[in-house]
């Protein structure tokens, strides 16, 4: 990854390890345990050095490394009516979205941004797994429709993370909504002739893979991630019996015939590039080390990819 | 995943299965009829007077408890074995009904019903999910739980309908799309994500019911037309009180809570402006009068195909999707 190490500009480095504290500088792989140094991590996005697990990485810091020098321009969402059915189970919903604020730093579960990767312009949707769970709500469904429509003014493909427990129980059947809502965000893409790429991260989960997750043009997973309707847990007290090894696993899909690809985090912003282009129709991507790209706040007045020629 | 049914049992009475709620009313009915049948025995005994009284002090019972159902009774209510199925609406309210099976891919799920018809004459294509009416219906129908070929089934015939500018009637009763090991490999997301898909592309008009319980994603797959209609006692939720209740307090038990805070009532879905009908049910709820139930969503159904009529398929579908964009935007200050 040395396009991150030669081009990062200090300010985002610093975003980048901003919640790594120097208390923190060891994480435990939630797989097999291993304690990892959190350098080591920056360097391998998050993937466990010893076993291989794809651990969370939230929106900021994919981004940071899916984008051109980490240089991406915020697409706004539209806010979404805080705790619209005023809910509260032992605490309070608008007590919970606080707190997830103030340990992520995030606004809510869903990152939309702009900018170019191998040089191909796209917009780019991840869901903070970290948030909530990355549990779908009125903003997430907010925040696919500006993707969505974003992508079509620009003419660009859209690029989805997803990761999700599911449905945010707290919205109730408005986060039930948020399946037909984000399917019409995925309909305008498919009407502009635009390419819609889902990147199915750990976990994906419940109404969340029952509608734009697995409405894609192209599936792409990350090693081991688990991707399903029903958790298992739930089948297993159905059908009371053990599901077999693997089950609902990236691979698992990708041999059932659900996705296209598996590929790891570490070869996944070359897919990516490689995927668009083709779907685009450009030319094949210049590889090698490229000057810098150009600030964050003139993406517009770059050539704008046409789908047609 | 389904709630239990406290059936108190009720020898003499009618055929009621009695909610738990229920019970004061189960006392009453059943003095009165016990009053009847010692009357029938003997010929001396005249019963009639204080048995009336009795059947009068039932139907009083009976309308305050259903005019202040807390949600989660609703929810029993709309789980109520006897409540019309899509098979009794299919029957009742369309003619040449001529069902179509399979999804052309794995097998014909028996959860998922449907076909060409008649609805006052016209030919629609109608569907919906089917719970079963009796214990081996139930094991048929996998108590209305689709797997993805059901879901299939039902892009199949949307797409029949939109081939030959069908209008869609849906009828919608699920707890939720089974969580079994076959249906996850065969693509249960993927399945329920097309149906959601092929409703919202649909150019004919299509209208949904929900008729019992509209469980989840597994709902939203046949719910997502023109309009949606909710029978008074239905109920319609991203999760099951109990599966919310489970998650969110630890306790399953506290679905009667959890029922409350979800909002999945018809009312309360009329208010968030989910839905856009709330059709009244008899006294005592649809399982009561089953006909007269289904001959007030026939009314419903015919009066909002009506306000579809005559639209044009790119329009129907413009407003389709604005009506999804717009969705939620104010929350319970709708
Ligand atoms: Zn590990």
């Amino acid at each position: 990854m040395n396009w991150i190490s030669n081009y990062v500009r200090p300010k985002i480095n610093s975003l980048f390890s901003r919640r790594e504290m120097p208390e923190n500088l060891w994480t435990k792989c939630d797989e097999c345990g291993t304690m990892l140094f959190h350098r080591e991590l920056r360097e391998t996005l998050n993937v466990c050095s010893n076993c291989g697990h794809h651990m969370t990485l939230v929106p900021r810091d994919r981004f940071i490394s899916l984008f051109d020098g980490g240089v991406f321009t915020e697409v706004p969402v539209p806010p979404a009516t805080p705790d619209p059915l005023n809910f509260r189970d032992g605490r309070r919903y608008a007590e919970r979205m606080r707190s997830a604020q103030r340990d992520t730093g995030e606004a809510e579960a869903m990152l939309v941004a702009e900018g170019d990767i191998g040089r191909t312009p796209i917009v780019a949707a991840a869901q903070d797994f970290s948030f909530m769970a990355g549990s779908m709500g009125m903003y997430v469904g907010n925040a696919i429709i500006a993707a969505a429509e974003r992508a079509v003014t620009l003419g660009r493909p859209l690029i989805l993370f997803s990761a999700a427990g599911g449905a945010r129980m707290q919205e109730g059947i408005l986060s039930l909504m948020q399946m037909p809502r984000a399917t019409v965000a995925v309909q305008m893409l498919k009407d502009a002739r635009l390419p819609y790429i889902v990147v199915l991260t750990h976990p994906t989960t419940g109404g969340v893979t029952a509608s734009y997750a697995m409405l894609g043009d192209i599936h792409i997973a990350e090693p081991g991630a688990l991707i399903c309707f029903a958790g298992p847990r739930v089948i297993e007290q159905t059908i009371r019996e053990k599901l077999p090894e693997g089950f609902q696993r990236a691979e698992y899909l990708l041999e059932h015939g659900m996705l296209d690809r598996v590929a790891p985090r570490q070869d996944m912003r070359e897919e990516l590039i490689t995927i668009t282009r083709l779907l685009m129709g450009l030319s094949p991507e210049v590889k090698g080390e490229l000057p810098a790209p150009a600030p964050p706040s003139a993406p517009e007045t770059k050539p704008a990819a046409d789908p047609q020629t | 995943m389904r709630g239990h049914i406290d059936a108190i049992g009720n020898p003499g009475a009618p055929m009621h299965t009695y909610l738990d709620f229920e019970k004061p009313l189960s006392e009453i009915e059943g003095k009165a009829e016990e009053l009847r049948a010692m009357a029938r025995s003997n010929a001396e005994m005249d019963v009639e007077r204080e048995a009336a009284a009795l059947d009068a002090k039932a139907q009083s019972l009976l309308a305050s408890l259903y005019s202040d159902l807390t949600p989660w009774r609703k929810c029993q209510v709309a789980r109520h074995p006897d409540r019309p199925h899509t098979s009794r609406y299919i029957a009742d309210l369309f003619t040449d009904y001529t069902p179509l099976a399979g999804d052309r891919g794995f097998a014909d799920d028996q959860a998922v019903l449907g076909g060409l018809a008649r609805f006052n004459d016209r030919p629609v294509v109608v569907l919906g999910h089917e719970k079963g009416a009796n214990t081996q219906g139930r094991l048929t129908h996998n108590f209305g739980m689709a797997r993805p070929e059901g879901y299939r089934k039902a892009v199949r015939l949307m797409d029949l309908a939109d081939r030959f500018s069908l209008p869609v009637v849906a009828l919608v009763d699920t707890p939720g799309a089974y969580p079994g090991k076959g249906a996850e490999e065969r693509g249960q997301s993927e399945a329920i994500a097309r149906a959601t898909e092929k409703c919202l592309s649909i150019g004919v008009p299509m209208v949904s019911v929900i008729v019992g319980e509209g469980g989840s994603g597994g709902a939203v797959a046949l719910a997502s037309g023109d309009r949606v209609a909710m029978l008074e006692h239905s109920v319609y939720s991203v999760i099951s009180p109990e599966g919310c209740a489970s998650i969110l307090w630890k306790d399953a038990g506290k679905m009667r809570e959890a029922a409350e805070a979800l909002r999945l009532t018809a009312q309360d879905l009329a208010t968030l402006g989910v839905i856009d009908r709330i059709i009244p049910e008899p006294v005592g709820g649809a399982q009561r009068a089953p006909e007269d139930t289904v001959a007030s969503v026939g009314i419903a159904i015919a009066e909002l195909l009506a306000e579809l009529d005559g639209t044009e398929r790119e329009a129907l579908i413009a407003a389709r999707r604005k009506r999804f964009l717009d969705m939620g935007a104010n929350g319970l200050a709708a």
